[in-house]
């Protein structure tokens, strides 16, 4: 089977307090620390895993600059077998749609039977992949935290409400965002890396791609985030400024006066 | 202004929350135009929703096809793109229905598409300006979108108040053959319900919720020493499911279990909206978390900025001593 990975470079938050800079209009970006957005990772390893089930390759491709080669060779050193950087001055400034519209001409230049996303990213926005399958005309199931395949087709769990698992048949060629906890990622060491540093990483532009440049860029986007803010609260915790000792005493008075204590 | 139309969530013959509160948001958009309602499904139930919603709008637009019976977001779009005039603003539910739908929605309609909207501030023009969250809601984002041709925004439940119904209830109209046939390439088959686990956090008054803060696995123990001193439970969130610390069944929030304890110790939880959704009954919330900016804190009766790894082991101390003293 042919998979595609659509990834993405974010900012870790779990590494990193995104703050807003000084001017107010954009979080504090210097020093931050960038990982591959986490839902992607859990996508590369089901699609490895499933790779190492039925055969073919995985390819890992991402929209964005020189900066982001580095989570392409990370998921190159996981065990993908190639690797896209898709780059061009128009793509800049480009919304989810410009975006899905970019992916969607890469896909069309090669064959995949399966493409996955990450379920969302640092935006919160669980987009593209829903876009780039309708721009393909491909099925679609977002959320999916099982993959099973059965020849033409793969038997999916979606995470639903509550915790429940609904259960669908796909057909094939789609695309599926997935949700973390599908997998266990592997992990990746810097030796790992090592040995993947002089693998080449092609870049593709509008030379290489059959993009409408009126469809993608700042230009094109329908969608455009004006600024940052840190919103102001009606109501927030009383924060307790003693010593842990007397912080701990505070919290069991408080959990004894809530009729916590039995 | 286009039109605007609201996607009606509904189970068993029921409309969600959601119906109101997104009447609210339609009305943020133009107070001056009653929204119309999208009823999608099948048979009985979908009378029964189409009735129950008239009062909050002008018009109900009954979509009815068996195909519908279960909530397919792949044959939802097909019947939406063929029932929506040009130009339609859509409003749909952000949950995983809404995830599912509406991406695909929008570029089906060559619209814009909104995801996740908390808040509207407004109209200009063809700019309609909304609130977002990024980085888990850790900060806002001013949003704006060219609604000129259409646009499908998904907003999030619970972010608006429910709208009261109107005097006059609206008129139902039946758009059902408009939709045609729906072809299926994605079959729904079955629902796995979620397993309940050796311990039922949904009936504990005390949960200490653990976070990706504990770092490792090893140190949900240090959690477990202090629910057990308590007499409550250990549940926690998202991450620490995807993580294999602990079981599904512990997990609270919109894809987990919904609790309604009396006390809720948040330890090294970030307060992400789908986390909170799970956390019911208003119970007395103390967040527990070494950064200061976490969103918890925004919602939390108090806060302790300490790591969760030093803070509960001197909170176990202090309710044993507690336990030893009232033992005497």
């Amino acid at each position: 089977m042919e998979i595609l990975v659509c990834v993405k470079r974010v900012p870790d938050t779990s590494e990193n307090e995104i703050e807003l800079n000084a001017a107010g209009n954009d979080i504090e970006r210097d020093e931050l620390v960038y990982s591959i957005n986490e839902p992607d990772n859990y996508a590369v390893e089901e699609a490895l895993q499933i790779r190492d089930r039925v055969g073919g390759n995985v390819t890992v491709v991402t929209v964005g600059s020189e900066d982001d080669e580095e989570v392409l060779r990370r998921q190159l050193a996981m065990g993908a077998n190639q690797a896209f950087l898709l780059y061009d001055e128009a793509f800049e400034g480009s919304d989810g749609r410009g975006i899905a519209t970019i992916l969607k001409e890469f896909v069309l230049k090669g064959h995949y039977d399966l493409i996955l996303t990450g379920v969302q990213a640092d935006d919160g926005a669980a987009q593209v992949g829903g876009m780039l399958a309708a721009m393909l005309d491909y099925p679609f199931a977002s959320l999916v935290n099982s993959i099973e395949v059965d020849s033409s087709k793969l038997r999916i769990g979606r995470e639903i409400e509550g915790g429940n698992r609904e259960i669908s048949e796909i057909d094939l060629p789609c695309v599926l965002s997935i949700q973390t906890g599908i997998n266990e990622p592997r992990y990746v060491g810097m030796r790992g890396i090592r040995q993947v540093a002089s693998v080449p990483i092609a870049t593709f532009g509008t030379g290489e791609l059959n993009v409408d440049e009126a469809l993608v860029g700042a230009g094109a986007a329908k969608v455009k985030r004006v600024d940052y803010f840190v919103p102001v609260l009606g109501k927030s915790a009383e924060i307790l400024s003693g010593s842990r000792e007397a912080n701990a005493e505070k919290v069991l008075e408080l959990i004894a006066a809530k009729g916590g204590l039995k | 202004m286009s039109r605007i139309f609201v996607c009606i969530a509904h189970r068993n013959g029921v409309a969600e929350d959601t119906a109101a509160e997104l009447v609210s948001a339609a009305r943020a958009i133009d107070p001056s135009v009653a929204p119309t309602a999208l009823v999608a499904g099948h048979g009985r139930d979908i009378d029964t929703v189409c009735e129950s919603v008239r009062p909050l709008f002008a018009e109900v637009w009954k979509l009815g096809n068996e195909a519908l019976s279960y909530p397919n977001a792949e044959l939802m779009r097909q019947a939406l793109v063929r029932a929506l005039p040009p130009q339609s603003i859509v409003l749909v539910p952000h949950d995983h229905f809404g995830i599912d739908l509406s991406p695909g929605l929008a570029v089906k309609l060559n619209s814009a598409y909104v995801p996740d909207i908390v808040a509207i501030e407004g109209v200009e023009q063809n700019w309609l300006r909304v609130v977002r969250q990024e980085f888990g809601g850790q900060i806002h984002a001013h949003v704006r979108c060219d609604v000129s041709s259409g646009a499908v925004i998904n907003v999030r439940p619970g972010a608006f108040k429910a709208e009261p119904a109107r005097s006059v209830d609206g008129v139902i109209i039946d758009k059902s053959a408009d939709i045609g046939t729906l072809t299926v390439r994605r079959r729904y088959l079955e629902t796995i319900v979620a397993e309940s686990g050796a311990v039922d956090i949904t009936k504990h008054s005390v949960l200490v919720s653990v976070g990706r803060g504990m770092q490792e696995k090893d140190n949900i123990a240090i959690a477990e020493e202090l629910a057990e001193a308590l007499g409550a439970a250990v549940s926690c969130s998202r991450p620490v499911v995807d993580a294999r610390w602990l079981e599904k069944s512990r997990q609270v929030g919109s894809s987990g279990k919904t609790v309604k304890p009396k006390v809720y110790l948040a330890c090294g939880i970030s307060g992400a909206f789908q986390h909170l959704a799970g956390i019911k009954g208003n119970p007395f919330l103390i967040a527990i978390n070494k950064n200061p900016k976490a969103p918890i804190f925004q919602v939390a009766d108090v806060g302790i900025v300490d790591d969760v790894l030093e803070f509960l082991p001197e909170l176990t101390k202090k309710v044993q001593e507690l336990r030893g003293v009232s033992a005497k």
